[in-house]
């Protein structure tokens, strides 16, 4: 059993929807990421989106640009966050997933991406500009070494997209909650229960959503509708604007807070 | 002249002029990298062309305003005294600077104009480098009654600020785009975020054939009424095929709107000319075939500038046109295929074409076009005088006015 298995079903079996944060490698500054990190996991995160920063991040609102602009200022690089995850690796059984644009992974190699991941103890990768249909070569070298490559659905997508999108899903799928770039928003999306239901119809591998999700209140919305959310935008904001000295504390305290309206 | 009377044109059953895939691809280049929101979108649009490309009325409509609208069939000029400059083959220039708006930005923009009010999309975005298309998108907007908003790199803004004007005037709303370099490769990106955000009513209109499929091959079908008339025009003028077509190449639609007709005539030689900016030994450049590698980049796999890492580089050209680190997936399998060839020219040899031309036939080309005469001038002494080469006069020149006098220090 995957770790991502064994985490999305000791959630359902106890009720609770599985919190999942995101983070950009290298920002604020070089050394925040790790700190972040342990803080979201000890306020009870029980997945890790570890953020690959891309020069063109076309899928992004302003918050998550701004914060792969500044990594990439700070010299980050892919081995960066392959180290983050080893390090993360040896303390935690959280699981962690590398996600990115597509470019930055094609430049290491699909094999020896899919090595050196599974090395540092990742569980997979999410990537948003990676759909189904150029997967191929990706999905055979994350299978070899044992790597999820999670599946992303959106509001528009259409019967047949969501039935080739959950055909090969396994850990969990990524449900994108409204049709938009990522950010913070006040409102949810009034279909998201529909579309949502339109996933379940055709899978029972968990469903996880994201995009906009940014508040507790977003978060009892989700209760009994999906497995699991994911923060990213939010969290962003929160590294940035957090004292250096104060960040792993401040960031196990966001991570409480949406963990708490998870149960 | 080329020996062959150019009448036959049939597709041979490797015909480089069937690509794409279905699947979108060229080769190993194209396809569709883009995120699950925009999916539909792509493949309602693939659905929506697919129905109507053969369409009889569509195509009655789009015909008659590419002759009474846009001013179609451009002209292809015999320029003596450029020739007699140059010393060598003739050169000819096919003058889409004539169509209306002042380049061939026009005829794609018109063709996806139709297209997004076929689909009932009632509210157009698109992207401009230099602003031509997004001149010609504002036009097409303003005649066809949709809503028109344009982004726009700052630093472009503030290059080609005429455009800007035109764009205002025409009843657009002109967005400029703050994010990484400021410029085309930037726009590109904001146009698909407002797409992703309201794809249900909004029609991205892109002005080059680049991004996922079917871009690429839509914009490459209505721009390659340019080659169907330089083929029709040769005939008339020499009898035959001309022997070179040569063409500036950013994204690369005027290019590939040259090319396309010629693709499965190996005798006709295609040259791509690329922005060598400062020189392409520098790291201000444009020449992605040249000195690029494949990746991804804007929904396709192509040939991009990017560093070891997988990041996209800037580009840098003196023209606002050429300045991308992307090229179209098509032209990607063509310097693969070896069909065509791509050289460079740097922003001092497109300067100095632009006023060779200027000065001996009247005519001020747009900088992006300027690269393209300034290697007819350097091919055309190496070639026999009964040679023809054709030069695709993508735009015209009035746009970069105050780039020219500030780089040449003609300013009082």
């Amino acid at each position: 059993m995957s770790r991502l298995d064994s985490i999305f079903g000791a959630a359902r079996a106890e009720g609770r929807l599985v919190a999942s944060i995101y983070l950009m490698v290298g920002h604020p500054d070089p050394g925040a990421s790790l700190e972040l990190a342990r803080g979201a996991l000890d306020g009870g995160a029980e997945v890790l989106e570890i953020g690959v920063p891309f020069s063109d991040p076309l899928a992004d609102g302003p918050t998550i640009q701004a914060a792969s602009f500044e990594a990439l200022e700070n010299g980050v690089t892919l081995n960066d966050c392959l180290d983050l995850v080893r390090t993360l690796r040896a303390e935690s059984d959280a699981a962690l997933l590398l996600m990115g644009y597509v470019n930055p992974f094609l430049a290491a190699g699909w094999d020896r991406l899919a090595r050196d991941a599974r090395e540092a103890g990742a569980d997979g990768f999410i990537i948003p500009d990676l759909p189904p249909e150029e997967a191929g070569a990706a999905q055979a070298a994350f299978a070899e070494y044992g790597l999820s490559l999670i599946p992303m659905l959106a509001p528009t997508s259409s019967a047949a997209r969501l039935d080739l999108g959950t055909r090969q899903a396994a850990g969990f799928i990524y449900c994108v909650a409204l049709t938009g770039t990522t950010g913070v928003r006040t409102e949810m999306d009034a279909d998201l229960g529909a579309f949502l239901q339109r996933v379940r119809d055709r899978s029972d591998v968990p469903l996880v959503v994201g995009f906009g999700i940014s508040t507790p209140a977003h978060v009892t919305r989700l209760r009994g509708i999906a497995d699991g959310f994911i923060v990213g935008s939010a969290f962003v904001r929160l590294a940035a604007e957090t004292d250096p000295s104060e960040r792993a504390a401040a960031a196990a305290e966001f991570a409480r807070g949406l963990a708490a309206a998870a149960r | 002249m080329n020996p062959s009377d150019g009448s036959a044109n049939t597709q041979p059953a490797d015909s480089l002029r069937s690509l794409p895939e279905a699947s979108g691809h060229f080769g190993e280049y194209g396809g569709i990298y883009m995120p699950e929101t925009l999916m539909p979108a792509v493949e309602e649009l693939a659905a929506a062309y697919d129905r109507l490309k053969d369409d009889a009325a569509f195509n009655q409509e789009l015909d008659a305003l590419l002759s009474e609208y846009v001013g179609r069939p451009t002209p292809l000029y015999f320029a003596p005294r450029l020739t007699a400059a140059a010393g060598g083959a003739k050169i000819y220039l096919k003058r889409e600077d004539l169509a209306h708006t002042g380049a061939h930005k026009i005829n794609n923009a018109l063709g996806q104009g139709l297209l997004a009010r076929a689909m009932g999309k009632p509210r157009i975005v698109a992207e401009t480098g230099a602003g031509q298309h997004g001149v010609a998108v504002a036009t097409v907007c303003a005649m066809l009654d949709l809503e028109c908003v344009v982004y726009m790199g700052a630093l472009d803004v503030q290059r080609q600020e005429l455009n800007v004007f035109r764009m205002k005037i025409l009843g657009a709303e002109v967005v400029p785009v703050e994010s990484g370099s400021r410029t085309l490769k930037d726009a590109i990106n904001e146009a698909i975020r407002d797409w992703v955000t309201n794809v249900r009513t909004t029609y991205y209109l892109l002005g080059s054939v680049a991004g996922p499929h079917p871009y690429p091959l839509i914009v490459r079908d209505f721009q390659a009424v340019i080659g169907h008339e330089t083929r029709v025009q040769m005939r008339a003028i020499a009898g035959g095929l001309p022997d070179v077509l040569i063409a500036c190449v950013g994204g690369g639609s005027n290019a590939i709107g040259l090319f396309h007709d010629f693709l499965d005539e190996p005798e006709v030689r295609l040259v791509g000319v690329e922005a060598a900016g400062h020189g392409v030994e520098t790291d201000k450049h444009a020449a992605t075939i040249g000195k690029g590698s494949p990746g991804v980049l804007h929904g396709a796999r192509t040939y991009v500038l990017q560093d070891e890492h997988g990041q996209i580089a800037e580009a840098h050209s003196i023209s606002a046109g050429l300045d991308y680190p992307g090229v179209g997936p098509e032209h990607s399998h063509l310097q693969d295929s070896g069909r065509a060839e791509y050289v460079a020219v740097d922003d001092r040899a497109a300067l100095a074409a632009l006023d060779t031309l200027s000065r001996t036939e009247g005519i001020i080309p747009a900088l992006e076009s300027a690269h393209a005469v300034a290697h007819a001038l350097e091919l055309a002494p190496t070639l026999p005088a009964e040679q023809v080469i054709v030069v695709n006069l993508s735009g015209r020149g009035d746009k970069d006015m105050e780039t020219v006098i500030d780089a040449t220090g003609l300013r009082p």
